[in-house]
């Protein structure tokens, strides 16, 4: 297929560009296969607007005479204006912008034709590899090996081709665990708290059935985590009802009979439809110019996204006490395994490991907890909040992550070597990118696109000095301790980085950053000028006294 | 009283025993055990309720909550004692006599001469002066000297020049307790002005030339405008059932070039219950999102914060941008009047959001001009409904700005919480009585100590690191977005949970940058000795031994650490479902809180002043998230530092 087919107008002129808070402009518009160029041709301020074509959620048509205006929604949730003269061109624009943006084809997706501008000095897909992080593992405990068993995708298909699990239990142990556990995500390790030798696993639901099936090998997986005589947490990411209920579908919890070492604990995590229509109402409220302060507050608490945000928060901080105040180990799961679950792993592992509060830690912990654990982008970032769709499978489950992160740095905010900016990019990426990130839903899909072959990693582009400057935090001081964030509704906020990023001015609170780095930036050249001159004297007297003794 | 058990409001399991102890100005806890002895003091003027709970088998609980927004829960065994106390408390917590306040016992070991010092501090007079008055049209003017006039006016005033003594007595006959118009605030750049006044005693008809011709000279104050606004910053309901008691707004057809306004503030009554209903909100003991919000949303108090906000900017844009003159009253225009002139002198006026400034606002549009401070926040016994939270609401509306705005004030939040808490702890004279005629009848300058004098001298604590007075943000007029962006508008927990650490972010930004900028000073310091040795070196090669030994010394000091996140590291309650599970040896929990009240006692033997209020103390110590003890995260002190068991909050 040629994207030319599908550009019914490839230009347009004397097209105006409204948005809030900007002046508008008039100007060209072009489509290209993947964007959607807006340059204006005022020579005192010329400016270009590129939009990828996979940003763009949704699109509305309206006329008055012949001025067509096309109003378009992205994904990112800004909303722009283009008002384009000659009803023909309009639609034909717009039913291009259609076709370009809700492409089936994941290999015409712009990371597939994207050549960087850029040299890549270290390449994305080849950091964060398994072997490293078990190396380093290794160097702390010989408890755990590293297995191969899930080589061809053939024993888990979203998991990873190999995985950490307890030494003590062999490949045809896992396999029968693999046969107990919904989609056959068997328990993996997903932390080692160094400080107290305990772990975190994660895995999904048990298929228990109603009668109550039950796999030696599973009990034996997960209590080969357990130091003798202790106990370990199971934290279920559901209601215990919905639990329940989920044995009638033939999946299920860990009976306490069975696992009688383990205590489980429910805490009710949404997902699916129930997060997008949170999103959807959340970004309405935030859209909504004409509301006053009332229904402001009622329409945020309508939209439950706080509230989502405090049950996710609460159940990753109960993983980490448990950890690291309890001395026990934790298994999590949900029912796949692949989106509360991984909120939650994800989460304590900020909360308890230094590490993951530095740029790279980070970027390992998207790659490990939610890449490679297989939580599925494709299906959950297909649509942001403009969406009419309603599938089942979109929800912003990275989103809310993200936010989550948020909170806690706001509560920490000298702890993360990251900024806002840094998350809010993430977010950006997820949901439509010119790289290959996160493209399909898991490790094995990714290997038959050939991603790592055929895209650029955002890795490669994130860690060059030029870009890593802006996602640096200038009150980062390392801090190697735990960080227990509150979750009191009074210190939980509206993320407005994202969600009113285009309905506000941000101008006085980014003066307010660019006053902050340069209070900082000031006091290190001071630091290292005051160092050199004292070297300088240093050696000075040193000459001087050498010649005294002379 | 002995064995008193002090609950910890979030969490049933923590509570501290300890003996309770009541003085002639404070409550005071000292917690058994530890040997630091944690103290909780508290002031009876803080004290804004106490109850009495039903005796359990534990003991007799008793609940204070105070006007910080401190709650103090108390478990007193017998219930005879807690009876004494409670009838002891109700008694110091309401003095019926000025002479029984803090302030006229309190002694920061100043002589007579620092005293009078500090209450010269802020001079109304030099503050017109800056504004640029007296001059051609406005002048300083002695009608109301004695208090002859109005006994809720200052003994002196600023008023149009072609207003004579003769219109000003006449207008002020047709003003709520003779509050005629005068002038709060000028412009020199524009010659527009913002005045304040109460209510026309209008009725359905009424007039009184001498008041026409009043507004009259303030516009004519005004030669670049042929029109002045009159601000009625009341709803107009409210406005118009006053016509029905003799009062009322001004008609626009008596008055020649006036555009009448009204900007729908609640009353005083209305504003108290709405703060009631929000600090229910904050007491709920593990509130869901929702139960927050939908409080939040009904308490109201954010609609007022936007209202008063709103008020403010439609005055600062007239003065601003349009050039034009503004009477501004509400009904007796010492409460409302008050917020929107302040915050209107804040917008417009950069002066204001420094920190000598905003004191001067606070003497000028509060103090001297009558705001009834002593019925408002119920520093004598007194009737319950003339309690409100007026003047908190003003300080709420600066936090807003300075969120809005982080660079434009030279303060920080912890000046305006602090400022709140002397408006109700009666320590220092400033806020004593209704009016200044009442002051000067006490002799307050004389017997009691200024709050200005004393946050001056701390300032360095109330310091913006952001501010720069050179920064685009500090100049000009502030222009906040108006509606439709209410979500600008913003819970503020570090005053309404202010003593609920746990609930603020575990570490500041501004205490980070403050350290931060001590220490460039330092190196800037550092760089100029080093440079002066480096030429002198140069010159002598011979004699360099004198400066050994201060060098080591300096290049101690910038060891110093900028960390602040020692603070509390510890864990919530999320989840009731551990509770049944054992472990946790109690001997790990006392370290953090030992650590805090090391700093306590350390400011204690440093500063007595502060020593004296530690209940103020803790509030520093809440906002401040300084590390208590230095090194707090240094990575050799990990565990040690945050094994303790949990300031335990809601789930």
């Amino acid at each position: 297929m040629e994207f030319a087919e599908l550009i019914k107008t490839p230009r347009a002129d004397n097209v105006v560009l409204h948005r809030p808070f900007y002046l508008a402009v008039e100007g060209t518009l072009c489509l290209t296969g993947h964007h959607l160029i807006f340059s204006s041709r005022r020579q005192d301020n010329a400016e270009e607007l590129w939009l990828l074509h996979s940003n763009i959620d949704s699109i509305e048509k309206r006329f008055v005479g012949s001025l067509g205006t096309i109003i378009i929604k992205c994904k990112d949730l800004r909303i722009i204006q283009l008002d384009i003269p000659g009803m023909e061109e309009c639609l034909n624009i717009a039913s291009s912008i259609e076709a370009l943006s809700t492409l089936d084809s994941v290999t015409l997706m712009y990371p597939f034709f994207y050549r960087p501008m850029f040299e890549v000095v270290e390449d994305g897909w080849r950091c964060f590899l398994p072997d490293e992080e078990f190396e380093l593992l290794s160097s702390v405990t010989d408890e755990w090996r590293l297995s191969c068993i899930n080589k061809e995708f053939s024993v888990c298909p979203s998991y990873p081709p190999v995985v950490i699990v307890p030494k003590s239990i062999d490949d045809e142990a896992l396999r029968k665990v693999a046969m107990f556990r919904h989609g056959s995500r068997f328990p993996v390790l997903s932390y080692y708290h160094k400080k107290n030798g305990m772990v975190m696993m994660r895995g999904s639901q048990p298929l228990t059935g109603t009668n109550g099936r039950r796999c030696k090998e599973d009990e034996k997986l997960i209590n080969a985590t357990l130091r003798p005589g202790k106990r370990g947490y199971i934290i279920d990411t559901r209601s215990l009802n919905v639990a329940q209920q989920a044995r009638a579908k033939g999946g299920g919890f860990e009976q306490e009979v069975h696992y009688p070492q383990w205590r489980r604990i429910h805490k009710c995590i949404e997902r699916f439809n129930i997060l997008q229509e949170s999103l959807i109402k959340l970004v309405e409220a935030c859209n909504d110019q004409s509301h006053n302060m009332d229904r402001w507050l009622s329409k945020l608490e309508a939209s439950n996204w706080l509230t989502h945000i405090k049950e996710i928060l609460t159940a990753a901080c109960l993983a980490a006490q448990c950890i690291d105040r309890e001395g026990a180990s934790v298994l999590v799961h949900g029912t796949e395994g692949t989106d509360s679950t991984l909120q939650v792993t994800s989460l304590a592992q900020i909360i308890l490991d230094p590490r993951c509060r530095t740029i790279r830690g980070f970027e390992s912990l998207v790659v490990r907890e939610w890449l490679q654990a297989g939580h599925p982008f494709q299906q959950r970032c297909a649509q942001s909040a403009y969406s009419n769709s309603k599938q089942k499978w979109e929800a912003p489950v990275f989103l809310l992550f993200l936010d989550c992160v948020w909170q806690i740095l706001r509560q920490f905010p000298c702890s993360f070597e990251f900024n806002e900016q840094f998350l809010i990019m993430l977010f950006e990426h997820a949901y439509a990118s010119q790289f290959g990130t996160f493209l399909g839903n898991n490790e094995n899909e990714r290997s038959k696109l050939k991603l790592p072959q055929k895209t650029m990693s955002l890795w490669s582009w994130v860690n060059r000095s030029e870009e890593l400057s802006k996602f640096q935090n200038p009150l980062f001081e390392a801090n190697s301790l735990v960080i227990w964030p509150s979750v009191a509704p009074q210190s939980l906020q509206l993320w407005e980085g994202v969600f009113l990023r285009w309905n506000r001015p941000s101008k006085f609170l980014d003066e307010a950053h660019e006053e902050m780095i340069s209070i900082i930036k000031y006091n290190k050249e001071l630091q290292a000028k005051v160092n050199a001159l004292r070297r300088q004297l240093a050696e000075m007297e040193t000459d001087d006294r050498m010649q005294e003794n002379l | 009283v002995e064995n008193v058990r002090l609950l910890d409001r979030l969490s049933s399991r923590k509570s501290a025993l300890g003996t309770l102890y009541l003085t002639a100005t404070h409550v005071i806890f000292v917690e058994n055990g530890s040997e630091t002895r944690k103290e909780t003091w508290v002031l009876h003027s803080q004290i804004s309720s106490i109850e009495k709970q039903a005796t359990t088998a534990t003991g007799c609980p008793l609940l204070i909550r105070c006007k910080n927004f401190q709650v103090i829960q108390l478990v007193i065994p017998q219930e005879r004692d807690c009876h004494d106390i409670y009838i002891s408390l109700i008694r110091l917590a309401r003095p019926v006599k000025y002479e029984e306040l803090y302030c006229f016992s309190f002694n920061p070991k100043l002589d007579k001469e620092e005293r009078e010092q500090g209450w010269k501090l802020v001079d109304l007079n030099e503050e017109y002066n800056r504004m640029g008055i007296p001059n051609n049209y406005w002048q300083i003017s002695d009608v109301n000297r004695d208090y002859g006039v109005c006994d809720s006016y200052p003994t002196e005033v600023y008023i149009p020049k072609s207003a004579t003594a003769h219109i000003i007595v006449g207008s002020s006959k047709f003003r709520s307790r003779r509050r005629f118009p005068a002038l709060s605030y000028y412009c020199k750049d524009n010659n527009a002005s913002i005045c304040r006044s109460s209510q026309p005693l209008s009725g359905f008809s009424a007039r009184c030339l001498e008041d026409e011709q009043m507004l009259q000279a303030i516009r004519k104050a005004n030669p670049g405008s042929d029109f002045i606004y009159v601000v009625d910053t009341r709803p107009k309901l409210n406005a118009m059932a006053n016509r029905a008691a003799g009062k009322g707004y001004e008609n626009e057809d008596n008055y020649s070039n006036i555009k009448f306004q009204f900007i729908g503030i609640e009353n005083i009554h209305v504003m108290r219950n709405s703060l009631q209903k929000m600090l229910e909100v904050c007491e709920l003991k593990s509130p869901s999102m929702s139960d927050f919000l939908w409080g939040l949303e009904n308490s109201g108090w954010l609609k007022h914060i936007k209202a008063i906000m709103d008020a403010g900017i439609f005055i600062a844009k007239a003065v601003a941008e349009e050039g034009v003159s503004v009477l501004v009253h509400c009904s007796d225009g010492w409460d409302r009047t008050a917020q929107v002139c302040s915050v209107a002198s804040l917008l417009l006026d950069p002066y204001y959001r420094t920190m000598k400034g905003f004191m001067v606002l606070i003497e000028k549009d509060w103090v001297s001009f009558g705001h009834k401070f002593n019925h408002r926040y119920g520093n004598l016994d007194g009737d319950p409904k003339e309690i409100s939270p007026v003047i908190d609401q003003f300080i709420e509306c600066v936090w807003q700005l300075m969120e809005q705005f982080p660079c434009a004030f030279e303060f920080n939040e912890r000046f305006l919480i602090h400022i709140q808490h002397h408006i109700y702890s009666c320590q220092f004279g400033n806020f004593l009585c209704n009016s200044q005629k009442e002051r000067r009848e006490l002799k307050i300058q004389e017997r009691t100590y200024s709050l200005w004098a004393h946050l001056w001298k701390n300032r360095t604590d109330y310091l913006n690191p952001l501010y720069r007075s050179d920064h685009s943000q500090t100049q000009g007029t502030l222009h906040p977005q108006m509606a439709p962006c209410n979500f600008l508008y913003k819970f503020w927990s570090g005053m309404y949970n202010r003593f609920e650490k746990g609930l603020h972010p575990r570490q500041s930004v501004t205490d980070y940058l403050m350290a931060v900028k001590e220490e460039t000073q330092q190196l800037e310091e550092e760089l100029e000795v080093l440079g002066e040795r480096l030429a002198n070196l140069q010159k002598s090669q011979l004699n360099d031994n004198k400066f050994k030994s201060k060098q080591q010394d300096r290049s101690k000091q910038l060891g110093l650490s900028t960390s602040n996140n020692s603070l509390a590291n510890t864990p919530q309650e999320y989840s009731n479902d551990l509770k049944s599970f054992p472990s946790r040896s109690p001997s790990q929990g006392d370290e953090e809180d030992s650590a805090l009240i090391l700093t306590q006692d350390n400011l204690k033997s440093s500063d007595p002043d502060l020593s004296a209020n530690s209940d103020q103390e803790s509030g520093v110590e809440d906002l401040s998230c300084r590390s208590p003890s230095g090194g707090g995260c240094l990575p050799s002190e990990d565990s040690g530092k945050d094994s303790d068991e949990a300031v335990f909050l809601a789930v």
